[in-house]
């Protein structure tokens, strides 16, 4: 495999009369310099963009006032869609300490094929598409994002940024660097193969629902 | 597969015989053309983001060799194997070893073109390892054992019926039949089967829509997230990719998936964007152990710097498929291997040879739409026009059309013959046609006067009507 190295990179020289090198200043500075591209504008709150955009994608949204409602939005939801209370937890500090009613199954742990629901935490929300980003880690099994049938997910509302710019702008403050998967969530799964008719849930979730919480303060 | 591009004209022929199939393209094109304009509509800013996409794009060729070893550095930084593949003989062979090396049964896959390119689902096939395809429009290909015949609605030839019968042949034990006629029940079919194959695979393999060097991550752009599910579940997790697929940074990747969503669906994104960053990491409760980069050449490094340069700046959105009228009255399959429409018909040359892939410029009207339409401003018709030069040149060209064309030349570089030529074929002509003004039939022009009729010259020539109206 390193002749095949050897040979691209040649051709590749040849063609364009550089000689490589991956640190090379103006592409080290290029690559750190993260200058945005042309930046969308809207007109509204990011709040309001964001839950129009999440909409129009087919996510529904609960608001909670503080972390204190997440058991009664949780409870509502699954009443409202006759769900059984069982629910695939994110082991995320948020999601740590609430007590769950009586009877009911929770589990902290990575989804299995025959959860229903799975409840996590987004890193921050995207205004301009109504997009969640997830970000892999023990606290966010990836596979809560994409196994169960309804995906429940707690946004705190002052995690709405406007743009994906902006989310990368957070996560490289907050994290430094990317973990394995980071994932941009706009709406549940959907296909369009058969006929080009849009069918929600694929593979994927077939329902998406955010929490959206007002006050980041935990009880 | 096979191509069998050189056959262009009978594939077409037999398409636009194929009543089903007509059917199928006539729902298909309207859909795509009519969601990606009101898409646009809603977004004052993607002229500049098409400017400012295309500059990503030439920036990142002109650099290209920087930015690979950027990305290969960074991958491996992240726990990650990057394979360098030149061929798609080398590409399959190192997706093998990665399979052998990990005892791999199953393989499950996320939708990739560059998979199809390189046939990686006969090479694993051949040896003994079951692929199933999980993005649905794939899997339905697959199962009726047909190649994608749209870059990212590969079953778009298919109609609800057909599919129906296939998954009812396939998936139901006699006596046992759930019922299989609505669009919901079809989906739900094809989770049901699938999901147990997430869960069974050992191996996941997906495409890139685009590769950071910044971070060394692969992006992939999904609807179902079967992607997602073939990447995370699986011990193994590969990525096949191409060269030109790699962009500086996470910033340069925002600007390009704002056009990319926009000019595929009509969507403004996909209902998942997803960074994959090295294998799983050390507290983490899931992901691959093993993350894999192939990176293939197949051809593309030849392309940089010379007359097709400016494909390479293609981001695979398929708008140039869907606003072509060749590609929507034969749909993708005439075109007779992976890449069809316009893209596909600058791309199959180049990668399986001018002799085989001869028809497929010709196929063109060079109406220009596929360029106007393309978010990467590639002059298709240019490069189209440049293989038919190239064509002509190398004397490809069949005898006939060589000798038409040598004839021609030799009275248009004769003003006076040509001019006499023409007026005494156009009189030849009128009075032919009886005063008609149209021919029903005629002689060595069938090919024409089939289908409909051939219009007679009207009066005198071009250059005699200029003459006269020159005079005062």
């Amino acid at each position: 495999m390193s002749d095949s190295r050897a040979a691209i990179l040649g051709r590749i020289l040849q063609a364009l009369g550089h000689a490589a090198r991956a640190d090379a200043p103006d592409v080290l500075q290029r690559v750190n310099g993260h200058a945005r591209g042309p930046q969308p504008q809207w007109a509204e709150a990011d709040r309001e963009r964001f839950l129009a955009k999440l909409a129009k994608a087919a996510g529904t949204h609960a608001t909670i006032a503080s972390h204190a409602g997440i058991v009664h939005a949780v409870t509502d939801y699954l009443a409202a869609q006759y769900l059984p209370q069982r629910v695939c937890v994110a082991p995320h500090p948020l999601l740590a300490d609430i007590v769950w009613p009586e009877g009911w199954q929770v589990e902290s742990r990575r989804a299995r094929g025959d959860d229903r629901i799975g409840f996590a935490v987004a890193f921050c929300g995207i205004a301009e598409t109504g997009s969640l980003m997830l970000l892999s880690g023990p606290e966010s099994p990836t596979s809560l994002n994409f196994l169960p049938d309804d995906f429940l997910c707690l946004l705190p509302e002052d995690r709405i940024v406007p743009r994906m710019e902006d989310a990368w702008a957070l996560l490289r403050a907050e994290r430094g660097s990317l973990p394995r998967a980071t994932n941009i969530i706009t709406g549940p799964s959907r296909t369009a193969d058969v006929e080009q008719t849009i069918q929600l849930g694929a593979h994927g979730p077939r329902r998406l629902h955010v929490l959206l919480m007002e006050s980041a303060a935990q009880a | 597969m096979k191509p069998t591009s050189h056959a262009f004209s009978d594939n077409a022929r037999r398409a636009l015989n194929d009543a089903t199939l007509q059917q199928a393209l006539a729902k298909a094109g309207v859909g795509f053309v009519d969601k990606r304009r009101a898409a646009l509509s809603e977004l004052p800013e993607f002229d500049a983001l098409r400017e400012a996409g295309r500059a990503i794009k030439d920036h990142t060729l002109a650099n290209l060799d920087h930015y690979l070893l950027r990305f290969e550095q960074q991958l491996v930084t992240s726990g990650g194997q990057l394979h360098w593949a030149d061929t798609p003989d080398e590409a399959c062979a190192a997706v093998l070893d990665i399979c052998r090396k990990a005892g791999a049964r199953m393989v499950a896959k996320g939708k990739s073109m560059v998979g199809e390119e390189i046939a990686v689902n006969d090479a694993l096939e051949a040896a003994g390892l079951e692929v199933v395809e999980t993005d649905l429009g794939e899997y339905i290909i697959q199962v009726a054992h047909e190649p994608p015949s749209h870059i990212i609605a590969p079953a778009v030839h298919k109609t609800r019926a057909q599919i129906a019968r296939l998954f009812e042949d396939l998936h139901h034990q006699p006596g046992l039949t759930r019922p299989l006629e609505t669009v919901p029940q079809i989906v739900d079919e094809a989770r049901q089967v699938l999901r147990e194959k997430f869960l069974a695979a050992d191996v996941g393999i997906t495409g890139a829509n685009f590769l950071i060097a910044e971070t060394g991550s692969t992006v992939i752009v999904t609807n179902e997230g079967n992607g997602d599910l073939s990447a995370t579940l699986p011990r193994v997790h590969i990525v096949l990719a191409s060269i030109e697929k790699v962009v500086p940074n996470l910033e340069d990747a925002s600007v390009l998936l704002r056009l990319l969503a926009r000019s595929a669906t009509g969507q403004e994104i996909t209902s998942y964007t997803t960074f994959f960053t090295g294998p799983r990491r050390r507290a983490d409760a899931d992901g691959p152990e093993q993350f894999h980069v192939v990176l293939v050449d197949n051809g593309r490094s030849r392309m940089l710097g010379g007359a097709f340069h400016e494909m390479l700046r293609c981001i695979r959105c398929g708008a140039c498929l869907n606003h072509c009228p060749v590609y929507s009255a034969v749909g993708g399959h005439a075109y007779g291997w992976v890449y069809p429409g316009p893209m596909g018909a600058v791309l199959t040359p180049l990668m399986v040879g001018l002799d085989e892939g001869r028809p497929l410029p010709n196929a063109s009207t060079l109406c220009g739409r596929c360029e106007e339409v393309c978010p990467m401003s590639i002059p298709l018709p240019k490069l189209l026009r440049e293989l038919r030069r190239q064509e002509f040149a190398r004397g490809l060209h069949p005898p006939r059309s060589r000798w038409a064309l040598a004839a021609w030349a030799f009275f248009a570089r004769r003003p006076q013959l040509y001019r006499w030529a023409t007026r005494l074929g156009t009189r030849l002509l009128n009075r032919l046609s009886g005063g008609r003004g149209r021919f029903r039939s005629l002689p060595f022009a069938q090919a024409w006067t089939t289908a409909r009729d051939l219009p007679a010259p009207q009066g005198d020539t071009f250059m005699a009507q200029w003459q006269r109206r020159k005079q005062p």
